[in-house]
């Protein structure tokens, strides 16, 4: 047992720290390592720079451009992205939809698709969740009629983050609404966002941000090549799609960076005229954390290695998740409490782009209380903490 | 990274597993639990038998050398039968204690013995207020004559009374907390002056108090050199926590597996009680403060023989609070899920939670390695 990096990882952390330093741009570091958001732009700008290195797609296979690397290279490279502040990836085109069309899709969805996605030109997002669909996702509505060589797409999704930028949408559809079973008559369609009939209504969160939206479907017409796999058989696609939304989930690397944050703004501000760090309440909070998180990775390494050997993310993924999930609210919340009432002003100074400064108080307090609210998500998506404790159950204690 | 284990690692796990799960039955345990001592020799013979106290010796002494990770993997499985002998205290703790003072003339005359498992060869460190603080020692040793004379006291000593000899730590020069003046001194039992104590704790172990009043040694019974015993206490204190939490991390896993039986058997309202949803969700988080227990055993076993001192210390500290929380929380919901029979004596479940109560309040609870692990700036 070893729990060291050997020579080979630890030469390819150093290739990885070297093309970060060289071509991370700084304004974009700069934002993120400030806790504040990055435009759309943004991301699609780091994408063609990664794709021009040839790390566009860190997650695919070779055959498709990826980089081809074990998911020991794969935790070593968000590791170290996390830390220098380059923008998370998005998942939505690299980790979800991708992964279905290479394993579901025929060779000219993936001709049309992949070589697109990975150079950043097309954006995609997620049609999934409904009003009266969220853990229960198998009870969606969303209606798809065949008529011809087209459906005809009516119904409404929800919770579907940065639409507003997209330029595809992957969406499960009813396809059979007389199937014996829910599950049993769902398709996967891929849909051309400028197609007449789709409405993008944002929904504005509790944090001031337009994240997510509502998407109205009203006749859409959609054509039948760009249904993914079998028709009806689309529950099959979503289930593997979300064994692949879990990897990387448990964030270690985002929270690394978080943590040393937490620890920066802790040293600057003071109580009883001594820095905050050194509060004995205080500083054991932040150990808490930073302890919990010393086991997720550890715990986050031993999947990785189960996962090199069986070539598919267990249900120990949910284990990640949970945790994750828990460590990083936990450090939107211990900065917020860092700053105290300075957390609560709200808004910027100017509304002029790349102001960093807060309307009162630091400009690193700016941003908490927004973030602290935001995050308040984590738990909930991607499979809410309580499905995954059902996924535990099932697939582990066997119940 | 690599988290196999070798061949000959599994094997150690695979025999020791077969010796708990044939040879220490619950009843046998129980019977040995009510024998004058507290514990068996004969049990003690077959652990011995099976290498187990020559593990942790060097091989220039008749032992095998093995390291930490093998520790665990033996703690593992002496946590799931809840093994009562003095593996812990006289095949891990004294050996690691011994190996870091660098006293050829003391390993030469104890090693041999401790590798058969014929002596039993105890550390007394702790005293009443030490909390896990390896430097907290107000014992003294006062130079006299050609020799020493002890006085002082300490507590919970684990198989304190099955010593045939005590390796005591006393102050020679010094404040109570200072690193630098503590002294390990060999010292028989039996020596006029001193009063051993002995009872059982509520986990089924036995440990002692040792009183010392006066006791005389000889210059020679000085092991290492006077004054510098710390470092070799402390890096003993690491191997010692990696143990315990191995020990929890088996117990745990038991725990887990016997409550999730035990909720598909027992009914209430006409179905099995592991049908409700929120004792699955319990069921389930058990499983996760398990999972990061074992990642942390796995870290205290790597770093606990450590050269870079801050790394270790933490990595150590971070581990037994990880564990000591987890091992609360599985203990806990354990009994809570097991309803009354949960209470009873008369099943394992409830000596599982004993153990993993004492395993927290033992080395420094989790308050102190919380403590410690701050103190401890990072590498």
């Amino acid at each position: 047992m070893d729990l060291n990096f050997n020579a080979e990882e630890l030469a390819f952390r150093e290739e990885v720290r070297t093309f970060l330093r060289e071509k991370l741009p700084a304004d974009i570091a700069k934002q993120i390592k400030s806790g504040l958001p990055i435009r759309a732009q943004d991301y699609t700008r780091w994408q063609k720079i990664l794709h021009e290195r040839g790390w566009g797609a860190p997650s695919w296979p070779k055959q498709f451009g990826g980089t081809g690397w074990g998911p020991v290279q794969l935790h070593i490279y968000d590791e170290e992205a996390a830390a220098a502040g380059a923008p998370r990836t998005i998942p939505f085109g690299l980790k979800m939809v991708a992964p279905v069309i290479m394993a579901f899709g025929n060779p000219a969805q993936q001709q049309r698709f992949l070589p697109r996605i990975l150079s950043g030109e097309d954006w995609w997002c997620q049609g999934y969740s409904e009003p009266g669909a969220g853990s229960d996702l198998a009870s969606l509505k969303t209606r798809a009629e065949r008529q011809g060589d087209h459906y005809i797409v009516n119904g409404q999704k929800t919770w579907n983050t940065l639409g507003q930028h997209a330029d595809w949408i992957f969406c499960l559809v009813r396809s059979d609404p007389n199937a014996p079973k829910q599950q049993q008559g769902i398709s996967f369609l891929l849909i051309d966002m400028k197609t007449p009939g789709i409405t993008v209504r944002p929904i504005i969160t509790m944090d001031g941000a337009h994240e997510v939206n509502e998407v109205w479907f009203e006749n859409v017409k959609v054509p039948v090549e760009n249904r993914v796999g079998e028709e009806n058989k689309g529950w099959t696609y979503a289930k593997f799609l979300l064994g692949h939304e879990r990897t990387n989930i448990a964030g270690v690397g985002a929270s690394k960076r978080e943590l040393e944050r937490l620890k920066a703004i802790a040293s600057k501000e003071l109580k009883n005229g001594k820095p905050l760090i050194e509060d004995p309440l205080f500083a054991s909070r932040v150990a808490q954390v930073e302890i919990d998180l010393i086991a997720l990775e550890i715990t986050n390494l031993r999947a990785l290695a189960q996962e090199a050997e069986k070539h598919a993310p267990g249900p120990e993924a949910s284990v990640l998740k949970i945790k994750g999930t828990e460590i990083q609210q936990a450090l939107t919340e211990l900065m917020m409490y860092a700053v105290g009432p300075y957390a609560l002003p709200f808004g910027r100074a100017s509304s002029e782009e790349g102001d960093l400064r807060t309307v009162a108080g630091p400009d690193y307090a700016g941003p908490l209380a927004a973030t602290y609210c935001n995050f308040r998500k984590v738990t909930i998506y991607g499979g809410s903490n309580e499905i995954q404790r059902n996924i535990i159950s099932q697939m582990i204690l066997g119940l | 990274m690599d988290f196999n284990f070798t061949e000959e690692q599994q094997l150690l796990a695979d025999t020791v597993r077969r010796f708990v799960r044939e040879g220490y039955s619950f009843e046998h345990r129980r019977e040995i639990l009510k024998s004058a001592d507290g514990w068996s020799r004969d049990s003690w013979n077959e652990l011995a038998g099976l290498g187990l106290t020559a593990l942790n010796v060097p091989e220039a002494h008749g032992g095998l050398n093995a390291g930490p990770v093998d520790t665990m993997l033996v703690m593992n499985a002496l946590g799931e039968g809840l093994v009562v002998e003095p593996f812990l205290a006289a095949a891990v703790v004294t050996p690691a204690l011994l190996s870091r003072l660098n006293d050829e003339k003391a390993a030469a005359d104890l090693f041999p013995g401790i590798a058969t498992g014929e002596r039993i060869v105890i550390f007394a460190h702790q005293e009443p207020g030490t909390r896990g603080e390896t430097s907290h020692v107000t014992t003294r040793a006062e130079k006299s004559g050609d020799g020493y004379v002890i006085d002082g006291y300490k507590n919970v000593v684990s198989h304190g009374g099955a010593a045939d000899e005590l390796l005591v730590s006393a102050r020679t020069s010094g404040k109570p907390t200072d690193a630098d003046g503590i002294s390990i001194f060999r010292v028989d039992p039996k020596a006029t002056g001193v009063a051993v104590k002995t009872y059982k704790t509520i986990d089924g172990q036995t440990a002692a108090d040792v009183e010392l009043k006066g006791v005389k040694v000889p210059a020679s019974s000085l092991v290492g050199a006077a004054g510098k015993a710390h470092s070799a206490i402390e890096g003993t204190y690491e191997v010692a926590i990696s143990a315990l939490c191995a020990e929890a991390v088996g117990i745990m896993k038991a725990v887990n597996a016997t409550t999730l039986e035990y909720t598909k058997s027992r009914k209430q309202f006409g179905v099995p009680i592991a049908k409700f949803q929120v004792l699955q969700h319990r069921m389930a988080d058990m499983f996760l403060h398990s999972e990061q227990a074992l990642s942390m055993s796995y870290l205290a076993a790597i770093k606990c023989t450590d050269p870079d001192r801050n790394e270790r210390v933490r990595s150590l500290s971070a581990a037994k609070v990880v564990v000591g929380q987890s091992a609360r929380f599985v203990g806990q919901q354990a009994i809570q899920l097991h309803g009354g029979m949960g209470m009873t004596d008369e099943l394992m479940v409830s000596h599982h939670f004993k153990r993993l109560t004492a395993i927290d309040l033992t080395l420094g609870d989790t308050d102190f390695h919380t403590q410690r692990f701050i103190a401890t700036p990072a590498g």
